[in-house]
């Protein structure tokens, strides 16, 4: 009995911990938006990373969003007669939810979780020691690159999942289904107001910047060894995808 | 100068570091030997500020390291070198960049001048221009070592910190390493503490021996003072002796 106390309490102070840390490691960031000097040499380099190269499975994860939401919308607003309005059912779960959190999920899954395996390598190989012992900062090294090319790419990529699954649902309702190509634009212009959009994209650079702390904050902290390493990489993933969920319901009911 | 005032640290339950005493004299090398899992790199961190201890100080010139903050604590890295146990290149830079790193990052130098000091660097440790542009993963230990030192005396700090500078590099290149740290040494008046266990050759290049042994230094005086040391754990190890003792 009071082994499971002192367990739980250890657990508890190691959680408590542990929050305390990455609320440490936020502040550390944004406070580092604000010094130079800023390196876009890696910041390029980290936007090749975080954003062309995960546009291939964006593209194919928001064509067939865009596909299922055309079918199931389809069938759906059939049963009321409203298959016009189709494109505007597409677009606005699209733009207000799917967009941004599949894309950011996806980037997670991706991206993340091999920032933190390199930051994590990093870390055991004493890679960021040495560039402290050189009196250079790692974070302002290695992390602020991969933050601020994080926060660039995540809204562009959803904007490209949007306009892929867009058209994705024009694929399956328009040409497959017969819905007229007409109404699903004009639905689309009519419903999408701009909250709608810049709610997108507020939820896009939160993610953004949440997976891009998590990744490097696991890799920053990874505990000594490979096994560290793997572990870390594991909790990249499950935390941002928590946090991102977490995340749009708040934004969510603060945007509606 | 650097003295080292009843410097403990406690890892899990167990004293790595308990109340060392230490003075490293300017321009002098200095050498720690001990057995390995004694705390020998643990001590080196400390004495860079990149471990912190639960009790004591390390002062460079008078200025303790352990407690400087923010800019303080950059200047006094400054005047520090760092060669790894393991090196730690960064494995993102060709050899070449690692060894340029310092200077494209901490100095203003000119392009030109960069390439032709890290030539130079890479020379002296008997690295040809093939290695130049491979990556660390692509070279021997011994190899990365030797980059690793490299990229330490571009630096051409005040103090230089070697973690085992020889250690899995081959007679040959021991000696290679040996010589240019003396060589760098004599011509730039750094620091030098050195931790190595390559007896004996270190009597060779010391100007003072310190051994660490279960938390603290238990002996510490000249080469010669060392080898006529009467603690017989000191004579253990300098005679290489197997360990039947201890554990
Ligand atoms: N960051 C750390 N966390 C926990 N234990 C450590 C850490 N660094 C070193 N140790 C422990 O301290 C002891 C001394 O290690 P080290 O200084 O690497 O020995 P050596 O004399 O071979 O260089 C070892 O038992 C090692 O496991
Ligand atoms: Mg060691």
């Amino acid at each position: 009995m009071i082994n499971l106390i002192r367990q739980l309490g250890r657990q508890t102070l190691s959680l408590v911990q542990e929050a305390g840390r990455m609320q440490l490691f936020l502040l550390e960031a944004l406070g580092l938006f604000f010094i130079p000097p800023y390196r876009p040499r890696s910041i390029i380099k980290q936007l090749q990373f975080i954003g062309v190269r995960s546009s291939s499975i964006i593209l194919l994860t928001g064509a067939f969003t865009g596909m299922v939401l055309g079918l199931q919308g389809f069938y759906t607003l059939r049963k009321y007669g409203s298959e016009g309005a189709l494109g505007s059912a597409v677009a606005l779960s699209l733009v207000r939810e799917l967009g941004p959190v599949l894309t950011a999920l996806m980037v997670s899954g991706r991206a993340g979780s091999a920032i933190t395996a390199e930051i994590g390598i990093m870390r055991i190989t004493e890679q960021l020691d040495a560039l402290d012992t050189m009196a250079i900062n790692p974070m302002q090294y290695v992390v602020m690159p991969k933050i601020i090319a994080g926060l660039l790419a995540v809204p562009l990529l959803t904007a490209i999942f949007n306009v892929i699954g867009i058209w994705g649902g024009y694929l399956v309702g328009v040409v497959l289904l017969g819905v007229s190509s007409g109404s699903y634009f004009s639905g689309m212009v009519q419903s999408v107001e701009s909250l709608d959009v810049n709610g997108g994209i507020v939820k896009s650079l939160v993610f953004g910047l949440t997976i891009m702390l998590v990744a490097c904050y696991k890799g920053y902290y990874t505990a000594r060894g490979a096994e560290g390493v793997s572990r870390a990489t594991t909790q990249t993933v499950v935390l941002s995808a928590v946090l991102v969920l977490g995340w749009d319901y708040i934004l969510t009911s603060f945007f509606m | 100068m650097i003295r080292i005032v009843d410097l403990s640290r406690t890892f899990n339950g167990h004293a790595v570091l308990d109340g060392i005493n230490l003075e490293i004299l300017q321009g002098e090398i200095t050498v720690i030997i001990g057995k390995s899992g004694v705390g020998k790199s643990v001590l080196l961190k400390h004495i860079i500020g990149l471990l912190k201890p639960d009790r004591g100080q390390v002062l460079i010139e008078g200025q303790d390291i352990t407690k400087a903050r923010g800019a303080d604590l950059k200047a006094l890295k400054q005047r520090f070198a760092y060669l790894f146990q393991n090196g730690a290149l960064f494995d993102s830079l060709t050899v070449f960049e690692n060894v340029a790193f310092p200077l494209r990052e901490k100095t203003k130098l000119p392009e030109a001048e960069i390439i032709s000091r890290t030539k130079e660097r890479l020379a002296q440790v008997a690295l040809s221009q093939e290695v130049e542009n491979k990556y660390p993963d692509e070279l021997s230990g011994g190899m990365k070592k030797r980059v690793a030192l490299a990229r330490a005396l571009i630096q051409e700090p005040e103090i230089i910190l070697f973690d085992e500078p020889v250690t899995g590099l081959d007679p040959p290149m021991t000696n290679t390493v040996f010589h240019l740290i003396t060589k760098t040494h004599q011509a730039s008046g750094y620091t030098a503490l050195i931790v190595s266990h390559d007896i004996p050759e270190i009597f060779g290049i010391a100007d003072h021996v310190a051994m660490l042994h279960k938390g603290r230094i238990i002996a510490y005086g000249s080469p010669d003072e060392i080898q006529r040391e009467t603690n017989p754990v000191v004579q253990h190890f300098i005679q290489g002796e197997p360990d039947f003792l201890e554990e």
